[in-house]
């Protein structure tokens, strides 16, 4: 695959999934506290979501940071929109101000990263196509 | 390495009579955690208030400085 293309799968990806996370690792085997942390807080919402894994190729990395300016992983989008890493995820999260936007129910539980709830995860697999 | 009291001043630095205290997480001097109170903050979106902290560091994030997290508020602005 060349970086257009893998820039082109990543608009196609955010602009299919309402809700997509890129993260290193996938939800059930997070490889990085902050991406574990954000994807523990979508799982607590119980919301679907799409999760990409960066780590295969590091050129994912690169054109997706090209795309949405932000420099570091995990990046939550919704509908399109950044929605930012995982320090605005988590506030948001704490806030309501997430299971506002996803429109999901609040959890009643507090929020524990572990042990994470059944992932919702959805690949989308790109990793298969690269290589 | 960078040490919290540089990143500190790279971050003063560009945002000028902002309160800013950057502490090292894992004292490996790669992951670091800045809480930053500016009122260049006002009016913006959490994504454009992070990503003012960001664009202070460029390309060390990722590189040198391996993890950063941000928080940010005016000063106005209830914890």
């Amino acid at each position: 695959m060349t970086n257009d293309e893998i820039r082109s799968f990543i608009e196609n990806a955010i602009k299919e999934n309402k809700v997509i996370l890129f993260m290193k690792g996938i939800p059930n085997q997070p490889a990085c506290g902050f991406s574990a942390r954000t994807a523990g807080a979508l799982n607590a919402l119980g919301v679907q979501y799409a999760a990409l894994d960066i780590l295969p190729d590091p050129r994912i990395r690169e054109e997706l940071s090209g795309l949405s300016g932000w420099p570091t992983i995990p990046q939550l989008f919704v509908d399109g929109e950044l929605v930012g890493g995982s320090d605005i995820v988590m506030e948001m999260f704490e806030s309501g101000e997430l299971a506002e936007l996803l429109g999901a129910e609040a959890p009643e539980e507090p929020f524990e990263p572990e042990p994470q709830p059944e992932p919702v995860q959805r690949g989308i697999g790109l990793e298969n196509r690269l290589g | 390495m960078p040490s919290p009291t540089e990143l500190e001043e790279r971050i003063a630095t560009a945002l000028p009579g902002a309160q800013v205290s950057v502490e090292d997480l894992t004292g490996g001097g790669d992951h670091f955690r800045a809480e930053v109170v500016s009122d260049r903050f006002e009016g913006l979106s959490r994504i454009q208030q992070h990503k003012l902290v960001y664009d202070v560091f460029g390309t060390d994030i990722g590189g040198a400085i391996h993890a950063l997290s941000i928080k940010t508020s005016t000063p106005g602005a209830t914890p």
